[in-house]
């Protein structure tokens, strides 16, 4: 039984989200993965070092350029054929692109898978994560996103598969990439980082958020958000934490002057440690802080600062 | 131009759900249903776009249980101009929604179809994308701003590391995202107005669908509960647990 896994890369990473996909696809057997874009040599390279990967099928063209869902769609469907399992991690691409080639297969897809059973049967997260659903497959061929939080990625080195081209599909005459604005930070990710600090409506506006920075450097953490945060317009979109936001679950989660919706809850609450700054104590969030501190926090985050900076 | 927009009935986002004790599904029974948010931001889309005159129709579609009907009422009180209802006693996964909704853009014809991002209930996030395959359409999801001009739409969307614009041929599909606009409420009169608008009901087999699910619910559970921990005193406090006790930090 072999799978094939569609990579997320920038240069010659392959996103954490991507490995693990990766490491979700080994529970089902061998394991190949696609890169597809344009000058990609140093992402094929960096996918044939990826542990447990014993092919990489590498689609250059400038046809895959920005990841347009049409022709990398296409791609995969031509693929299908020899792959049983067809996998992506739940991202931006991933969620973009997998259902289009489910319907394509006549296939229903499995969307944000958090556990195997076997090769036919999925636990996944529904109602915000307030339940899991297990569900099994009666088709052929399965198309599934995988939630990159529960499961541990596969080392980015150790491995030493074969590095094969695949023949480019049709360019798309319907969709032409325009623009891009991508929000520059040094930070890591938020579905990468080993620790998440987030702000929400207490922050009170943007500026505020210049208190949480230093913090976020000195952890080196991601800085995330509540919607309430994003919507008010304090931090960009992709700030956002929850169900129809990011999934994050790192070592610990610092949440500040959030109340703790469900659907925030949804995207944080596997996080192994979870902080809560919020000045009121009977906030929701508190039901699942391992650790809370109620007070204010323009209070709270000056003496976080110099309390972290004591060595 | 027409606009289609597939509304879904979902528990309402407030109810926290509760799995049912033989792990045979969740509670629905009694649960307050309503259209799903992401919907409710698609029908206000096309109902600007209509009064803008851009688009000449809106029509709300709702698959499911004849309560669905409610949800249609629901966007036409918004300005939605007529409604269709799939009555379907089988679940409908995103597969059939997709060849169900496939079967009334062959048959409407609309220039643009905007369809959630995803259902709060399922969270599949699949719909949109699966019925732009089967038309061999354009697709735009995740979008936070839309543009029409001529034969064209522009479709900015939001992506994992800030935002991305493309432009599109018509017909396309488009599924919107939480800050493509903040949706109206039904004023009391345009609730009055919306119980004369038409609303047609058929079932998959008029539409040639076999609706059978492809994915079988083997059971549910609730998820692992978190427990409460500990209130600290002080911010020293904190950051020494960090340290000595949760070693995180
Ligand atoms: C369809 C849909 C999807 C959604 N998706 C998401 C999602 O993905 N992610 C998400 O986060 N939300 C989502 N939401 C929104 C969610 O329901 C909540 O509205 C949101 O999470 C609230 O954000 P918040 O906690 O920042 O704001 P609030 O609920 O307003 O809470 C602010 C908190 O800050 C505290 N506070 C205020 N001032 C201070 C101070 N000076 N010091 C300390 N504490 C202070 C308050 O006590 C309060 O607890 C969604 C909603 C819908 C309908
Ligand atoms: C195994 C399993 C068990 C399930 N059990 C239940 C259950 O017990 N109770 C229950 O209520 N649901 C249940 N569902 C969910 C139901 O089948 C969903 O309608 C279906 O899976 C579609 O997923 P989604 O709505 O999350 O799609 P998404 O792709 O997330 O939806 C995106 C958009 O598609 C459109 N859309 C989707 N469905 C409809 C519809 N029916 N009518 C109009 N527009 C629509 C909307 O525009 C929506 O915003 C179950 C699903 C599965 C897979």
């Amino acid at each position: 039984m072999t799978s094939l896994v569609l990579l997320d890369f920038e240069g010659s990473e392959i996103k954490q989200p991507s490995r693990s996909a990766v490491a979700a696809a080994l529970k089902l057997g061998e394991v190949h993965v696609l890169v597809a874009g344009h000058g990609i040599d140093a992402a094929a390279t960096a996918a044939s070092q990826l542990a447990g990967v014993t092919k990489v099928h590498k689609a250059d063209s400038p046809v895959y350029d920005h990841s347009l869902a049409e022709p990398l769609a296409d791609l995969l469907v031509s693929m299908a054929g020899h792959h049983d399992h067809l996998l992506a991690a739940s991202t931006a691409t991933g969620k973009n692109v997998m259902p289009r080639v489910a319907a394509l297969l006549d296939v229903q897809p499995i969307s944000d898978i958090a556990e195997v059973i076997d090769a036919d049967t999925f636990i996944r997260p529904i109602y915000a994560g307030n339940a899991m659903a297990t569900v099994k497959s009666s088709d052929a061929k399965k198309v599934i996103t995988v939630r990159a939080a529960s499961f541990d990625p596969v080392e980015a080195t150790g491995g030493s598969a074969v590095i094969e081209d695949v023949a480019a599909t049709a360019a798309s005459t319907m969709s032409k990439f325009v623009s891009a604005e991508l929000s520059k930070s040094e930070r890591p990710e938020l579905t990468a980082a080993r620790i998440v600090v987030s702000g929400g409506r207490g922050m009170q506006n943007g500026d505020n958020f210049k208190l949480i920075d230093p913090i976020a450097d000195k952890l080196g953490a991601a800085v995330g958000a509540s919607r309430a945060a994003v919507d008010a317009g304090f931090v960009p979109n992709d700030y956002q934490v929850g169900q129809t936001g990011k999934i994050v679950a790192p070592d610990l989660y610092v949440a500040i002057g959030i109340s703790g919706a469900i659907q925030h809850l949804a995207g944080m609450k596997d996080s192994k440690v979870i902080v809560a700054i919020n000045k009121d104590e009977d906030a929701p969030i508190f039901q699942v802080a391992d650790y809370g501190l109620v007070q204010d926090l323009f209070t709270a985050l000056p003496e976080l600062k110099a309390e972290l900076e004591k060595a | 131009m027409k606009i289609l927009v597939p509304v879904k009935r979902v528990v309402d986002y407030n109810v926290k759900v509760r799995v049912k004790a033989d792990g045979t599904g969740v509670e629905t029974s009694g649960v307050k249903m309503s259209m799903n948010p992401f919907d409710e931001i698609s029908i206000e889309e096309a109902v600007r776009l209509k009064e803008k005159g851009v688009a000449t129709e809106v029509i709300a579609v709702s698959m499911g249980v004849a309560a669905c009907a409610e949800t249609i009422r629901t966007a036409l009180a918004m300005g939605a101009d007529r409604g269709i209802l799939v009555e379907s006693a089988v679940e409908l996964q995103p597969l059939a929604v997709a060849k169900l909704m496939k079967a009334l853009v062959d048959k409407e014809q609309p220039q643009l179809v905007i369809l959630g991002k995803q259902a709060i209930d399922d969270d599949m996030n699949a719909t949109g994308q699966m019925l732009a395959a089967l038309l061999g359409w354009p697709q735009g999801t995740f979008a936070s701003k839309i543009e029409i001009s001529g034969d064209g739409i522009s479709v900015t969307r939001e992506i994992d590391g800030g935002l991305e614009t493309l432009a599109l041929t018509l017909p396309a599909i488009v599924t919107s995202d939480l800050r493509l606009n903040e949706p109206r409420y039904a004023s009391l009169p345009n609730i009055m107005k919306a119980r004369k608008k038409p609303i047609e009901t058929m079932k998959p087999e008029d539409l040639g669908v076999d609706p059978t699910p492809r994915l079988t619910l083997v059971s549910v559970a609730e998820p692992p509960k978190r427990q409460a921990g500990k209130k600290v005193g002080s911010v020293a406090e904190l950051v020494s647990k960090l340290r000595t006790e949760a070693k995180v930090i």
